[in-house]
């Protein structure tokens, strides 16, 4: 009886160690932010020493529940139930037609009536995501794929906002002439880092696309004769009518159908790629760089393809940045934008289409609806993030690849 | 006369790395349909030596020269990997290397890409051309599974493979080159008994039927007396003996090599 009960007891003992050990440290961290309270105009000092107290009991318990859930998923219970349960949502959606027809339909349905059931800040907020899901399935080509780690993206997503903005600005050009040669031109520029890095992998590719990305924006702020520096361009036109007048809010529902659109002529693009001649050498590529050589695949082409057909989306959805906003500057094209798409593209799973999508709703619609907490709106973000990476670092869809069936020497490929 | 001219030929390769000499003025030569082993004890060079074949590696000195049956004479020297596989030399290597990730079916259809054609505007229009192209590149690996044995293993994740398969996949990823020769860098290693005799079969039924010329690397020594016509042994780096397998094991520079010198004397 006694042998029996010791462990257990230990055991117990040695979990409210570890807790109460975080639940201090937690009371630590944040002292200065919960407990003090300044205010510099009466010059007082206000102690919320009730606040400690709640810190420490909600990190003592949370604690808890968090080693239990790192316990299930390193026992392997955890992953293999979500690998399961994707696989078996996925396999119902696509086989049963009683679930996936009205899916589908139901999804078109709101995906059309969205600007009439919601007001045009709603609109403008959806604009953005989608803005945000071509931007992360352009970067999923380069780090999903091929598994080349760009930090400099935004670089691509200023080359297509520049682009227009400026032959819009000095000559007229119109959006829909644009965005093509924005996304031409932002190719070009994918070839043009690709060059250099031609040799890199991993922290050193990193490194110099950041790099890469920093120039470009100290160009447009510092070289005022062509873009006009930090102070933008503005009065950038709306994409082109075609002779109808539209008020503010119907241009915004315009763009939004435009969008809708440019997102689904994007993921089929994608899944196309994904699943052709040149995809299979991308991810072989990312896969084993020297046996992808081994078995034929020209590096260097694959790598060049690669950049150039990730930019080319940065370049349309720059063009369309330039367009919704009607005013760039340098500053929308930070380091953090690039943060930004890297985060949906690895916390949506990368090389999957949908967890890119869903990715990119997460990341750009969460905050917006988070203003209601405001203050604590980006800790929520960041915790979210921790959370995911840690319970599902493979992102919260993983990619699947193409099954075939054969039977009778026939082959058929059946696209998941 | 062309006939007797060996598909490959190699002739006083030498490799340095900085004061290191990895391999010292080696000449192999292959012929068509011939199973020829390379062997040698831990750190003789014989990897090198595939490396400087397949263009991994750029030899100090020497020329290697191939012949594909049909085609014109081809300097390999200073080619890129992906060059000489698309010449007909495909390999396999020592720490397996697949592409883990993918299935077992798109890494032999990765191995297709050289033999193939379709582009970006092929695959985002999805033509006709480029649907038979991909229709055809399917059907050519499905079969090139089968001749391994994996067919029941398509749609299996790569690195889910148990081991000895993961090796036969190797083999039918080389394969679908379509090389007139195969090198095979240690296919055996870690397998049992049972996996190491079904390899030996699988690599006589790949020569017989296809007809190409495989030169392998090995440790085990009952499958390279079995399945090879001719065996070169190299010892750090150098080319120590050639010849017949009964040759080479009565040769006394190869014991000596292996097991050691004599106590006594």
């Amino acid at each position: 009886m006694d042998t029996d009960l010791k462990p257990f007891l230990q055991r117990i003992l040695n979990e409210i160690r570890k807790s109460s050990a975080v639940a201090l440290w937690f009371m630590f961290l944040t002292f200065p932010i919960m407990v003090m309270k300044v205010n510099p105009l009466d010059k007082t000092l206000k102690w919320r020493w009730m606040n400690m107290v709640y810190v420490g009991i909600g990190a003592f318990f949370l604690s808890f529940i968090w080693r239990y859930l790192l316990e299930r998923k390193e026992m392997g219970a955890a992953k293999d139930e979500a690998e399961t349960w994707q696989k078996r949502a996925g396999k119902l959606i696509r086989s049963d037609k009683r679930i996936s027809i009205p899916c589908t339909v139901g999804l078109i349905i709101f995906a059309v009536s969205f600007p009439f059931l919601f007001s045009s800040y709603q609109t403008s907020i959806m604009i953005t995501a989608l803005m945000y899901v071509m931007l992360g399935l352009g970067l999923n080509i380069v780090v999903g794929l091929a598994g080349l780690l760009d930090l400099g993206y935004v670089a691509f997503y200023a080359v297509g906002a520049y682009f227009y903005a400026l032959m819009n600005h000095h000559f007229g050009l119109g959006f829909w002439v644009a965005l093509p040669l924005a996304g031409g031109l932002a190719a070009t520029f994918g070839i043009l880092l690709g060059f250099p890095v031609l040799r890199l992998r991993g922290d050193y590719l990193a490194i110099v696309t950041l790099g890469f990305g920093e120039i470009i924006r100290l160009i447009l702020e510092n070289w005022n004769e062509l873009s006009y520096g930090p102070s933008g361009i503005a009065g950038i036109s709306r994409p082109a009518t075609f002779g109808i007048n539209l008020t503010l809010q119907q241009h915004m529902i315009y763009l939004y159908y435009i969008m809708i659109c440019l997102v689904i002529f994007t993921m089929l693009v994608v899944s196309r790629l994904r699943n052709s001649r040149i995809g299979r050498a991308w991810i072989a590529l990312r896969e084993d760089e020297v046996a992808c050589q081994a078995m034929g695949i020209d590096k260097t082409k694959t790598k060049l393809t690669a950049f150039a057909l990730g930019a080319t989306w940065a370049g349309f959805v720059g063009c369309i940045l330039a367009a919704k906003t009607t005013f760039i500057n340098p500053a929308s094209f930070t380091f953090m934008e690039s943060a930004m798409i890297l985060s949906i593209v690895v916390l949506g799973g990368m090389g999957s289409i949908v967890g890119v999508v869903v990715g990119a709703f997460i990341l750009i619609l969460l905050p917006e609806y988070l203003r209601a907490f405001s203050q604590y709106r980006m800790l929520a973000f960041g915790a979210s993030m921790v959370l995911i990476m840690v319970f599902r670092p493979q992102g919260i869809i993983s990619g699947i690849r193409q099954r075939y069936e054969f039977h009778k020497g026939l082959s058929k490929g059946e696209a998941l | 006369m062309t006939a007797t001219m060996p598909v490959l030929d190699i002739r006083g390769l030498t490799m340095d790395f900085g004061g290191l000499r990895a391999l010292d003025n080696i000449s192999i030569q292959v012929n068509k349909g011939e199973i020829v082993a390379l062997i040698g004890p831990n750190g003789a060079g014989k990897t090198t030596f595939f490396n400087c074949i397949t263009g991994m590696y750029e030899p100090t000195k020497g020329d290697m020269i191939i012949a594909p049956p049909g085609k014109a004479e081809q300097r390999l020297n200073k080619l890129k990997p992906n060059i000489v596989t698309a010449h007909g030399l495909a390999r396999t290597f020592q720490n397996i290397r697949l592409f883990q990730r993918m299935t077992v079916l798109e890494n032999v259809m990765v191995a297709r890409h050289c033999r193939t054609f379709s582009g970006i505007a092929g695959a985002i229009l999805r033509d006709k051309r480029t649907q038979r192209e991909e229709n055809d590149m399917v059907e050519f690996s499905y079969k090139m599974l089968e001749k391994v044995g994996l067919s029941r293993y398509v749609n299996e994740l790569a690195h889910e493979l148990p081991y000895g398969a993961q090796r036969r996949l190797e083999i039918a990823r080389a394969m679908a080159t379509e090389p007139f020769l195969l090198l095979l860098d240690e296919p055996a290693a870690g397998m049992n008994p049972k996996e190491t005799s079904e390899l030996d079969q699988l690599i006589t039924k790949i020569r017989n039927e296809e007809g190409i010329a495989i030169l392998l690397i090995e440790h085990d020594m009952k499958l390279v007396m079995s399945i090879s016509e001719r065996i070169y042994v190299l010892d750090y780096g150098q080319m120590i003996a050639h010849g017949t397998p009964k040759e080479v094991s009565d040769n006394p520079d190869v014991i000596k090599a292996y097991l050691g010198e004599a106590f006594d004397a």
